[in-house]
């Protein structure tokens, strides 16, 4: 079974965050791995440890601190690591992100490619299924439960109110939801053994870029509000306020 | 002459409301450029002439798959806009909503923006939260079509009188397959979808105390249940309720968060909820903050009384 696992570096998602040049201000900013793609990482390694055989290749489309994140997908249990690098990759859009990251797939071989479902920085919920599309393979995305059978993928899916079962074959894509698995932390051992794992670092062009960002802004400031009132006393003036001022009821 | 289309969603054979929010959205950039709104549904389904024609739709195509491909949806869709001369390509950010999206821009070589929350039908822009709610960001598309996905509760349908003529095109097959569809229980809406939500965090103190936010949900018609991610992490809750950068996001008309501190993520699931009400113990929680309403005090004895007050209400 060979996996592509993608990840990337991403500010924290409790970064203050600041707008400079209609773009975030990365002064004191921490950055970490992705979240969503913790759980792709977890999945590829649960799949290559259930087949007993093949690779996990973890690529990042980056800047060159990348390599960090990078690291510490190795250091979980990835085999080895790409860096595509190019220093406007963190404000790339997810169309050009998927274009770039699928023209350094061709040619690599693949059972599977493994994605977050989102990215908590652009929020485009479409890197997964725009490289999937690009390079012709089905996509199955914000998957919570994944069996593999015989060429086969079978996956559940949480959609508004329900949930789906969604079957298709060999190579396939994959984007990851929260409740997939428990990501695993890596080990002392592992930290040890990455340091020794190729990390290889191809610098890439990106081209016109698809999506252009005019502005950025931080979101309105909101009214200020008012404290009714304290405990059960308070719950006819809310209603009230709910019904004739706010007139939501 | 360029035109919007608009894609549908569909389950079980019948209209998702939000596709009608996507309708609204196309007819305001349709009628600023004297184009047609061409809404195609990708799968088999009830359509109905005069709703969706009062929505905004000119003309309604229904593709004949029986059921929901992704990939299959895509290409329909990429068809479709080609052969009707589409520049604006408007989808609901629903999970397959936002799937299409990606998968529809990468099949007209072209850039998408999702979960948009406004749209400048004059610059063609369109603005959409970026780190979880932490900015808004508004961008332009350069490709040859412009693909968004529009987030729920933003936009609305056009509310005019006019009947929408149907017709049916071919679907392109699909390799990925929705075999099976099972809706969660309870009859409630989902959290995402929902115009009314009440949450509950941590400070609701055990899953055995939920039925008093659903005795407060029972008597708000249409009223989600949301909670936090403490609440899910302890298993008192299901993951499908999950508000912020790591649930759902949602903006509906009145948020309830009772035993909810107001983390930085869940707020990045709720603030653009046009009124919040909090109930909450410590006067110094960070959510009265972003309150429009608040109570202090114990949610366990403000919720029963809340139930009853509304229920005086006859809502
Ligand atoms: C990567 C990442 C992603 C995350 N994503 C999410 C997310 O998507 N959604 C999310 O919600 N969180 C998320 N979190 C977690 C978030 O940081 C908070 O831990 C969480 O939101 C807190 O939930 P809470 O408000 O229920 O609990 P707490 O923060 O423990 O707050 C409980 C509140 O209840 C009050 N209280 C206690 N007893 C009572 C009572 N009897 N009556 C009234 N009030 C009472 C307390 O005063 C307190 O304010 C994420 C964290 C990380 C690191």
């Amino acid at each position: 079974m060979n996996i592509i696992s993608f990840v990337k570096r991403v500010p924290a998602t409790t970064a203050n965050v600041a707008i400079a040049d209609n773009k975030l201000n990365p002064e004191g900013v921490e950055f970490v791995l992705n979240p969503y793609d913790e759980f792709a990482v977890e999945e590829s390694l649960a799949i290559k440890e259930a087949a007993g055989a093949g690779s996990i290749t973890a690529i990042s489309f980056g800047a060159g601190e990348t390599q960090k994140e990078l690291r510490t997908v190795l250091a979980m249990g990835a085999d080895t690591a790409v860096l595509l690098a190019n220093p406007a990759a963190p404000e790339a859009d997810g169309a050009t992100t998927a274009r770039v990251l699928a023209e350094n797939c061709k040619g690599r071989e693949f059972d599977l490619l493994m994605f977050g479902k989102q990215s908590v920085d652009r929020d485009q919920h479409g890197v997964g299924p725009a490289v999937a599309t690009l390079l012709g393979v089905p996509c199955i995305t914000e998957v919570v439960k994944l069996e593999l059978a015989e060429g086969k993928v079978i996956a559940e899916r949480e959609i508004e109110g329900a949930r789906e079962i969604v079957e298709a074959t060999l190579p396939c894509a994959i984007t990851c939801q929260k409740g997939l698995n428990t990501p695993r932390f890596a080990s002392l051992r592992g930290i040890m053994a990455a340091k020794k794992k190729p990390l290889e670092v191809v610098d890439v062009e990106i081209g016109e870029t698809t999506v252009e960002v005019v502005a950025m802004n931080l979101p309105p400031a909101r009214p200020a509000g008012r404290i009714v009132g304290e405990g059960a006393a308070a719950v006819p003036e809310l209603v009230s306020a709910l019904r004739n001022e706010a007139k939501v009821l | 002459m360029s035109n919007i289309l608009v894609i549908l969603e569909s389950r079980d054979g019948s209209l998702r409301a939000a596709s009608l929010e996507a309708l609204g959205a196309a007819r305001i950039i349709a009628d600023q450029r004297g184009a047609s709104v061409i809404a195609l549904a990708t799968e088999k389904c009830e359509l109905d002439a005069t709703l969706l024609g009062g929505a905004g739709a000119d003309k309604v195509l229904l593709a004949d798959a029986a059921s929901h491909s992704a990939d299959g949806a895509a290409a329909t869709a990429a068809r479709v806009a080609k052969e009707s001369d589409a520049n604006v390509v408007l989808l609901s950010a629903t999970v397959r909503g936002r799937d299409l999206t990606a998968r529809i821009a990468a099949l007209l070589d072209t850039g998408f923006a999702a979960d948009c929350t406004a749209i400048d039908a004059d610059a063609m822009t369109f603005t959409r939260p970026e780190f979880g709610g932490r900015a808004f960001a508004t961008v332009k598309i350069n490709g040859p079509v412009a693909v968004a996905s529009l987030r729920g509760n933003f936009f609305a349908a056009a509310g005019r009188e006019a009947s929408a003529e149907v017709s049916e095109v071919t679907s392109e097959t699909g390799v990925s397959m929705v075999t099976e569809i099972s809706s969660q229980a309870g009859g409630r809406p989902d959290v995402s979808e929902a115009t009314k939500v009440v949450s509950g965090g941590r400070g609701m103190g055990d899953a055995e105390n939920w039925p008093l936010l659903e005795a407060v949900a029972d008597a708000i018609p249409g009223c989600a249940l949301g909670a936090t991610r403490a609440v899910v992490d302890s298993g008192w809750r299901p993951h499908s309720e999950q508000v912020g950068q790591t649930g759902k996001t949602v903006a509906p008309e009145l948020y309830i968060a009772a035993g909810i501190s107001g983390a930085i993520q869940h707020l990045a699931g709720m603030s653009s909820s046009k009124v919040i009400v909090a109930i909450n113990k410590d006067a110094e929680a960070p959510i009265f903050k972003h309150a429009t309403y608040g109570i202090v005090g114990d949610a366990l004895e403000v919720l029963p009384a809340l139930a009853e007050e509304l229920s005086k209400l006859d809502l």
